[in-house]
């Protein structure tokens, strides 16, 4: 399955390389990436591949909050089909 | 790669204005369940229940962590359990209540709809026996939902049925008493009910329906307000506009989730049911809405009017992002779920008069209302027969969740907790409607042509 990760917040180092180590280590493949400032915040948009993710996505997921805890931002990981299907017909 | 901004749309819907699924019900046909041996259909609703919904919590559950979306509730709708009940010798149906109780317990939903019965056009013996058991059904369990439909377009009000309804309404209060008659709040009466319905307590599985179903509630009061702030001071047609993209992506998400989970269950999609489902919580509220299209408070005029716009709007977005689209599919209106309603009343600016006008043009009725405890069974019962001649009239669902608070008055107010929220006692007009309740039978079915 694709997904997309998302970290918002202020930008501070080492935000991408964190989450693309967590990334590594699970064996998720990074397909794209963009960061920008929307909203006056600090927004990292990476596109992953989980095909060969080497543990559940819950433990994916945890390990992600867990880290965007310790950098002050909220990340999240969500298939990509929910922004496919709410806006685009 | 997605725009950046439509993923950043989309969780802001999630995260700050609350977008959520409000429900994923599964429809379940207890058809097959009737025994002469009440025992006997027992056990077969019991083994059934737990067959077809025993993975139900764990895929929403599965869901959840896949798109990140907050799935609310999890429930079961079941076939009429007056037709499923009425085939064995048992005088009272309240053993078939506490077996949906512990079916729900057991696959881990918190509510279950089905103890319901309709009886539009008159009684068949389960119904009769469904009823009367509701008293003590709806104060033993904790989980089990009712309905009883008393009207239709087709056969007209069933003023008998209206009649016991206030009766029985009284008792249920009467039964739950030490809860301000919470019991209350989970029966739902109605005209033309809608038969695919997820949402409680009014949710129960119709009989044209299949073996199994999914269908899916979803809500989003605080994404279409937040919509509706970006459209301040503009014109009707703008809003309007804003109302149906909004209620378009959320159906969309909808439509996603209700896919996925009857996949996931190997059970047919049923229906998306476009409500706007208010809750206690901050930014969840309909009454809101209203408030934001330029009303000092929801209640006041206009609110009919901003109402009939919202309701339609929501619809109009919704169709097109669903293959099916049922239930009640509209705004909902309940008092006691709903902060800005609540607000509303204690402020003085809504009353019962004015939001029996709003069900004229929205998708359900006078729904958690709670009034003095000493209004009388025939002033509740008038209360359901003019509710019932709005829907019979105008060819739509109408309902009546109402409340008697057992020793309050006005100026006191119901605390129910959780989703059921509170409800401040509204005024009743003191004058009698007991004659008019006593002559029984029914007002026939309305002609439908020649409307002025």
């Amino acid at each position: 399955m694709r997904a997309i990760i998302t970290v918002i917040g202020m930008d501070k180092k080492g935000i991408i390389a964190k989450v693309s180590n967590i990334l590594a280590e699970s064996d998720v493949n990074i397909l794209d990436i963009s960061q920008t400032i929307l909203d006056e915040y600090f927004t990292m948009i990476m596109l992953v591949d989980l095909e060969n993710i080497n543990s559940t996505l819950e433990e994916l997921k945890e390990k992600l909050i867990q880290s965007g805890k310790s950098l002050g931002v909220s990340i999240k990981l969500q298939h990509e089909d929910i922004f496919k299907s709410m806006h685009r017909i | 790669m997605i725009n950046p901004y439509e993923i950043m749309e989309t969780i802001r819907m999630l995260e700050e204005e609350k977008l959520d699924i409000r429900t994923i019900t599964m429809g379940i046909s207890l058809r097959d369940c009737a025994d002469s041996d009440g025992d006997k259909a027992r056990k077969n609703i019991y083994d059934k229940i737990c067959k077809y919904a025993g993975q139900l919590v764990k895929v929403a559950e599965e869901i959840e962590l896949k798109y990140d979306i907050p799935i609310i509730n999890k429930r079961i709708s079941l076939t009429p359990m007056a037709m499923v009940a009425e085939a064995s010798d048992d005088d009272n149906f309240v053993k078939f209540a506490e077996t949906m109780d512990r079916a729900a317990e057991s696959v881990g939903v918190d509510f279950i709809g089905g103890f319901s019965a309709l009886v539009h056009k008159g009684y068949t013996s389960g119904d009769r026996r469904l009823i009367k058991s509701l008293p003590e059904a709806l104060a033993t369990t904790k989980r089990v939902c009712s309905s009883v439909n008393v009207a239709t377009t087709k056969a007209g009000i069933n003023m008998d049925a209206v009649a016991d309804m206030g009766r029985i309404i009284k008792k249920i209060a009467e039964y739950t008493a030490d809860n301000d008659g919470i019991g209350c709040s989970k029966l739902v009466v109605f005209a033309n009910v809608p038969e695919d319905n997820p949402f409680m307590a009014g949710a129960f599985h119709g009989i044209g329906e299949g073996e199994c179903v999914i269908n899916v509630g979803i809500s989003g009061p605080g994404a279409v307000k937040s919509a509706l702030k970006r459209v301040k001071g503009r014109p009707f047609d703008e809003v309007a506009e804003s109302i149906k993209k909004t209620a378009f992506k959320i159906t969309r998400m909808g439509q996603l989730v209700a896919k996925e989970a009857s996949e996931m269950l190997g059970v047919s999609f049923g229906i998306i049911d476009l409500s706007l489902a208010p809750t206690p919580a901050v930014g969840d509220s309909v009454a809101r809405i209203l408030e934001e299209m330029g009303l000092e408070r929801c209640g006041t005029h206009g609110t009919t009017a901003a109402l009939a716009l919202l309701n339609d709007a929501v619809k109009k977005g919704g169709v097109m992002a669903s293959s099916h689209v049922g239930g009640l599919s509209g705004a909902f209106i309940p008092v006691s779920e709903d902060a800005g309603m609540i607000e509303a009343v204690e402020k003085g600016a809504l009353s019962l008069e004015k939001l029996e006008a709003m069900t004229c043009v929205c998708s359900v009725g006078l729904d958690m209302i709670a009034v003095p405890g000493k209004t009388s069974a025939e002033t509740i019962s008038a209360i359901i027969a003019d509710e019932m001649a709005i829907g019979m009239i105008n060819n739509k669902t109408t309902a009546v969740r109402i409340i008697p608070a057992p020793g309050k008055d006005l100026g006191e107010e119901v605390v129910f907790g959780g989703l059921f929220g509170r409800a401040p006692i509204m005024k009743v007009n003191p004058f009698s409607s007991t004659e008019f309740i006593a002559r029984g039978g029914r007002i026939p079915a309305p002609l439908n042509s020649l409307r002025n």
